[in-house]
């Protein structure tokens, strides 16, 4: 099956291009409604992670794995480095504050109308466990099919 | 107590560092020779803070023990702690010329800091899922730098090094699944006191007869070590020398961690009649594998394997029924000979680096004449060489000496025939590698192109004379390496300060 071109890239299937195209954002949407969710209720940086790299992963079936790297545009061992360092600090956080390694520090933020938000440091920690997982399984996918 | 996160978060951050100056090579260097200086500089206070007999708890995240995971620094962590360091920054400056631009480029330096990172988590953890977890990072990275570069030797060597030690971790994780089933605990300190109360301790032994297992993997125990002469030799020298320091010593460490704190209920099988032939055996099978490989390097992971004998001797003997007196000194002399053996076999795997970058083999039959054109690497091959071997006054002859009286104090007359013979096979290896590598006249001259370069030749020598230095202190002030080997194997014999530093007043 010869692809034919399609803008800069080369397709092989209109309806896989068209689909893709389509499901990335909503998958990347959904991985971080998973990231938000995984605090209280099953999900986080994990499985976020997971879905947002299968998104790119159709996205390389449909056209060229040269086009992810392309539309990501960071580096993905910056995102795997600074994935590490979100988790690092998500840590160290709280030993600035003379308590043990990886303890709780929640800010805590009250709105009009009676709408509060909380964050805390292990949040932060998902969002480093995201990116790491993201960034490997994108890379060690992406590399396999640039292979050949 | 936020000092034992130090020897996982230094490496972990600057992994992390190195991956965002990832185009940039001499920036990785820096951070990575950082992050091994960091490393020593946390883990000798460590080690300094150990010394004084008290034992650190970290329970992360605030959580008390055995609901959270902690760490946990007693003597033996902070003996092991202390020669991760020593060995992190031997091995970092060598690579700066002995690890060609191609691998650096491809995360080398990130994943020798990972490894790093979870060689000094396992050797603190205080959970035995976590050591699990630990391994598994550890393995990882060194799935990776094992085959990196891709040459045809190197994924030979690789096959047989993944698929051995994922045997060994699917073993250990469905002994750990067992072991959560039957008591309910995963804490180490809980677990001992759990199992001295259990109900049923033949099904107890039974689980430590597959801990032994999946830990024999990794520490190259006879009749499992075979993946590692298989493998040892294939990737380049800094690659191997710091597995040979490390990586075997993670399954001894386990070892000695969970058959002195938690599997002491059945000694007269599990340590007795199970571990101390197959310590025995290792030490033979090992010293007549050095003796007769013409590869350098191949010859020196066979010393490896007779080394780990040694020291599991000395943690089986625990075991026997006899004077409290003799299993300290046994256990003692055990850990006195890891810590002096993780250096010794990284120097003796980069001076073999520097060996093939000179004569462009490692092949004891056609390679020679170093001793006339290379004279200091020479007189550095000799000392790494004669502590291997255990001559007087080098590092290892002091505790292969309380092994071996140990094992005669204790009636166990066989087990000291094996160590001597094994000393016997280990001084005529060495005395055939250097007759063959050092003195006579080489067969095969190197092409100018495999030369060396000198330029680059300092930075390879100086951590093979830097290591061989601390062997010929560590054989010099043995008195004083014995002294705190002693204190840590009666820490570890008696567990109940352990136990108490972890678990609080009560569970």
């Amino acid at each position: 099956m010869v692809g034919q071109a399609v803008g800069r890239w080369r397709i092989y299937s209109v309806i896989l291009a068209s689909v893709a195209r389509a499901m990335l954002p909503l998958l990347l949407v959904f991985s971080l409604f998973l990231l938000w969710r995984g605090h209280n209720e099953p999900g986080g940086g994990f499985t976020g992670g997971l879905v947002a790299a299968a998104g790119f992963a159709l996205y390389a079936m449909a056209f060229q794995p040269r086009s992810v790297r392309r539309v990501i545009r960071v580096d993905l061992r910056t995102l795997m480095g600074a994935g590490l360092l979100c988790a690092a600090a998500a840590g160290v956080i709280g030993m600035a504050q003379n308590k043990p390694f990886m303890t709780g520090v929640w800010i805590s933020w009250q709105g009009p109308e009676g709408i509060a938000v909380e964050i805390g440091t292990p949040f932060l920690f998902d969002v480093g466990v995201y990116l790491v997982v993201f960034s490997v399984t994108l890379s060690i996918i992406l590399s396999k099919a640039e292979e050949r | 107590m936020n000092l034992l996160v130090l020897p996982v978060l230094v490496p972990m951050v600057a992994a992390a560092s190195s991956l965002l100056l990832w185009k940039s090579v001499s920036a990785q260097r820096l951070v990575a020779l950082l992050g091994a200086l960091g490393l020593a500089l946390v883990n000798g206070m460590i080690f300094a803070r150990t010394q004084t007999g008290e034992i650190l708890v970290l329970g992360f995240g605030n959580w008390p023990a055995p609901f959270g995971i902690a760490f946990v620094a007693d003597r033996l962590a902070g003996i092991m702690l202390l020669a991760t360091g020593v060995i992190a920054v031997a091995v970092q400056i060598y690579s700066f010329s002995g690890i060609d631009s191609d691998r650096e480029s491809f995360g080398f330096y990130p994943l020798t800091l990972i490894l790093l990172m979870g060689v000094s988590g396992a050797f603190l953890t205080g959970d035995i899922f976590n050591l699990y977890v630990w391994f598994e990072v550890l393995l990882i990275a060194s799935f990776v730098l094992m085959s990196l570069g891709g040459e045809r030797l190197q994924l030979q060597g690789a096959v047989k090094y993944v698929t051995l030690n994922l045997v060994s971790s699917a073993l250990f994780l469905t002994a750990l699944g067992l072991l959560n089933g039957s008591l309910g605990t995963l804490n180490m300190a809980h677990l001992s006191e759990r199992v001295a109360e259990a109900g049923d301790p033949g099904f107890t032994t039974a689980l430590a007869v597959l801990f032994l297992v999946a830990f024999s993997i990794k520490s190259a125990l006879f009749p499992l070590y075979g993946w590692l002469p298989a493998s040892y030799h294939t990737p380049p020298a800094a690659v191997s020398a710091l597995f040979a320091g490390l990586l075997t010593k993670v399954g001894v460490y386990a070892l000695i961690r969970t058959f002195t704190l938690i599997f002491t209920q059945d000694p007269g099988f599990t340590h007795q009649l199970v571990l101390l032939p197959l310590a025995a055996m290792t030490i033979l099978a090992g010293g007549m594998g050095f003796w007769v490989q013409h590869d350098m390097r191949r010859a020196f992971a066979f010393a490896i394997v007779a080394s780990v004998g040694v020291a599991l001797v000395g943690l089986a003997m625990t075991g026997i029924p006899g004077s409290e007196a003799a299993r300290t000194l046994a256990l003692a002399g055990a850990l006195a000979y890891v810590f002096q053996t993780m250096l010794v076999k990284t120097q003796l795997f980069l001076m073999a680096g520097i060996v093939r970058r000179a004569m462009g083999s490692c092949d004891l039959r056609t390679i020679g004449g170093l001793a006339a054109t290379a004279p200091w690497l020479a007189a550095m091959a000799m000392i790494g060489l004669l502590a291997f071997a255990g001559v007087p006054p080098l590092s290892g002859f002091a505790p292969k000496v309380a092994v071996l009286r140990a094992s005669l104090d204790l009636q166990q007359g066989w087990v000291a025939a094996c160590i001597l013979a094994g000393s016997v096979l280990a001084l005529a290896g060495v005395a055939r590698i250097w007759s063959e590598a050092f003195w006579k006249k080489p067969l095969h001259r190197p092409d100018e192109s495999e030369q060396d370069q000198p330029a680059n030749a300092l930075a390879r020598i100086v951590p093979v004379t830097g290591l061989a230095l601390c062997i010929v202190a560590l054989g010099l002030g043995a008195g004083t390496v014995f002294d705190a080997a002693e204190a840590a194997a009666r820490q570890l014999l008696d567990p109940s300060a352990y136990i108490r530093a972890v678990l609080g007043g009560g569970p």
